[in-house]
């Protein structure tokens, strides 16, 4: 009834290409963004804040850059926290060699360590396939683990062998380190979050995308069709890495406050990668879905269990949380094996023909 | 040049050398490799009856050395925590098979790695919460395995260590890889799952039970990883790290082929000595603890020769 894009005509092509072409698509999303902008850095409290809303924000990023490889390209890819870890790393050694620059222009440049890496070990992709590619990028996953402890330059030989955050401040304002205010940091993360995730839809919408979709969909078929599958493939793991990595220099520099090299271990590309096929492969906007999915679910069944009366120790909210996670995701996949995206398009489609069952 | 030097020609002569330490090193490596191939046999069982790649082979470990402990700790005698091991195991393939597989047939491949990565979380919270999340040491007396080593000597004053268990291990692995041959090449229930590896369909359509089919392979894989993890406890303990030296067998996978048993036990051994001479040769170059990600990208490498593995089916592409 509301939602219905009848009577709104396209006297143009800019004007049916758009992003949103239906009017209560634009009204929605301008909704979101005031939501994001306004309400939540006003209505949310610190803990809201640093430990929901960015860490949130800051995996979708990841997400939406493993999807770009595994959803729109193809490329199955379990080294998403090696090159989160990659760009985090990064970023502390652009802060602490050029420590006068803006910390955003840090996190954006710490990004193309990760591409040009993810070039790297994008080379397999072009004779290795599926699942044995998976295991390929779990080489990458290792291998920077290993860096990470073993290559002290990488820490500026501290004792601890951790990265630990320094102060930084940008228009008179700290954005990072312990005294950084957790509405300014939620500020950066969105504004970035926001301009990756608007450039990355117009990549998909453009020739690149469609010939990442290609190669995803056939990619002998693609290359017999004149896509060179060199620069199909090596785009794709560059600016999934490059995403991927920008995620990971925020999560450290914004959300973490300092990071050893387990936070950037396996377990990290498992998360993502459930956050991306929950959220829905091949979908920008089942990638916010997924991150929000895993992240939250596990802190509302933390907070949850004590107060249906179960009042248990720690640990064992901690296992009963694995568990139930673990279950849900099973469920999920047997109930609906195209995520989250896919559910949100069937209601779109249901209100669109509401209140009669078909159109 | 020292650094070519260093690279080239020093292992070589440390290897010449010491041959004894040499031989010692590889067969430490033999006996990692051995492991690996047990973890790796129990993924090819499921993927070749299936197509799953099945993630959870490596909690499956954990969680039966960890039953096995867990009951004999709760008082159980060893034989009857054993028996009772082996019925949990089989408990839990009939569950996978009938809560998740059955209804994931025909799923992409993705969806299925998924859905054993979800079983993962599961079973490592139901194994921490039944049993407790610390290191445990593995009943090895108790179950009637050797202890304490053997010297050999060798050449003029070299000496080899051999451990018991791990000749134990090499042997029971030998014993399980024939019995798998046997079970697979001469029994009724052995060709349906050959029938089932081959074509699901046209398996389906001679009146072959697939359920039934794959909770008997999810068993069988079960098995392995209760004999991989009385074997690896046996050897450091039970403990949910093991988690992690499991996902070493997917580089013995790639080397072996998801397909091929020999394969599994062919790459397992090429990854378990290759890593250790890397380890204690090449390592100490570059600052050591090589052996997280050189089985990798051992792997890496022969797979840009061969994409589908050394004894892997080969790939054929139509459009």
């Amino acid at each position: 009834m509301f939602y219905r894009e009848v009577g709104q005509f396209k006297t143009s092509y800019a004007a049916d290409q758009q992003v949103f072409p239906i009017r209560q698509d634009r009204i929605g999303v301008a909704v979101i963004l005031l939501v994001a902008l306004v309400v939540v850095p006003w209505a949310g409290n610190d803990f809201f804040l640093s430990a929901i809303a960015i860490p949130f924000l800051v995996l979708a990023l990841a997400t939406i850059g493993l999807n770009v490889l595994t959803g729109y390209a193809g490329q199955l890819s379990l080294g998403t926290g090696g090159f989160m870890g990659v760009g985090a790393y990064a970023c502390y050694k652009l802060v602490t060699l050029f420590p006068d620059a803006p910390i955003v222009l840090h996190v954006l440049l710490s990004g193309f360590a990760a591409a040009a890496l993810g070039i790297v070990f994008g080379l397999p992709s072009l004779r290795i396939k599926g699942l044995y590619l998976a295991v390929t990028t779990l080489a990458a996953q290792f291998f920077f683990e290993w860096c990470f402890i073993r290559v002290p330059w990488l820490y500026n030989y501290n004792a601890s062998g951790a990265i630990e955050v320094p102060g930084r401040s940008m228009f008179g304002v700290t954005l990072t380190g312990p005294s950084a205010s957790s509405t300014a940091r939620y500020y950066v993360v969105l504004l970035v979050v926001i301009v990756l995730t608007v450039l990355v839809k117009n990549l998909i919408r453009g020739r690149i995308g469609r010939q990442w979709m290609m190669i995803r969909d056939m990619d002998i078929a693609a290359e017999l069709m004149g896509v060179r599958p060199l620069h199909a493939k090596l785009s794709a793991f560059a600016v999934s890495s490059y995403l991927c990595g920008v995620a990971g220099a925020m999560f450290v520099f914004f959300y973490l406050g300092a990071a050893e090299p387990s936070a950037f271990s396996v377990t990290l590309s498992f998360q993502v990668l459930f956050m991306a096929i929950l959220g829905g492969l091949g979908s920008l906007v089942g990638s916010f879905f997924g991150a929000a999915f895993i992240w939250i679910l596990p802190i509302l069944l933390r907070w949850g269990m004590p107060l249906v009366g179960m009042p248990l120790p720690s640990e064992t909210v901690t296992q009963l949380t694995s568990m139930i996670v673990g279950a849900l995701i099973i469920v999920f996949l047997i109930l609906e094996p195209h995520g989250l995206a896919r559910l949100w398009q069937i209601g779109k489609e249901k209100l669109r023909v509401w209140p009669f069952p078909y159109a | 040049m020292d650094f070519l030097h260093d690279i080239l020609l020093r292992p070589f002569m440390d290897m010449a050398a010491q041959p004894d330490f040499f031989i010692q090193v590889i067969w430490e490596g033999f006996v990692a490799g051995i492991l690996y191939a047990l973890i790796a046999l129990g993924f090819v069982l499921i993927y070749k009856a299936s197509g799953v790649f099945n993630f959870a082979q490596g909690i499956m470990v954990v969680f039966a050395g960890l039953t096995l402990v867990g009951l004999h700790e709760k008082g159980v005698p060893a034989w009857l925590a054993l028996i009772l091991t082996i019925g949990v195991m089989a408990l839990l393939a009939v569950c996978i098979e009938r809560f998740v597989m059955r209804k994931l047939v025909a799923q992409p491949d993705i969806i299925l790695l998924m859905s054993t990565i979800g079983m993962t979380y599961f079973l490592v919270g139901l194994g921490e919460f039944v049993f407790g999340g610390e290191p445990k040491q593995m009943i090895t007396s108790e179950l009637g395995l050797p202890t304490g080593s053997t010297a050999v000597e060798f050449g003029e004053r070299g000496l080899i260590i051999f451990q018991h268990i791990d000749i134990a291990a090499a042997v029971i692995a030998i014993v399980m890889v024939a019995a798998l041959a046997v079970f697979f090449n001469r029994t009724r229930i052995g060709r349906a799952l050959r029938a089932v590896a081959d074509d699901h369909q046209a398996a389906l359509s001679v009146g072959i039970s697939l359920n039934q089919i794959w909770a008997i392979v999810w068993f069988a894989a079960g098995i392995v990883a209760l004999t991989t993890g009385i074997m690896w406890g046996a050897r450091s303990d039970v403990s949910f790290a093991l988690e992690i030296v499991a996902l070493k067998a997917l580089p013995v996978l790639i080397l072996g082929g998801f397909t091929s048993i020999p394969g599994a036990i062919v790459g397992g051994l090429i990854i378990g000595i290759g890593e250790k001479i890397g380890e204690i040769y090449w390592g100490p170059l570059v600052g050591g603890g090589i052996e997280s990600w050189l089985a990798y990208m051992i792997a890496l490498i022969f797979l840009l020769f061969r994409p589908q593995g050394l004894f892997g089916e080969r790939i054929i592409e139509r459009i």
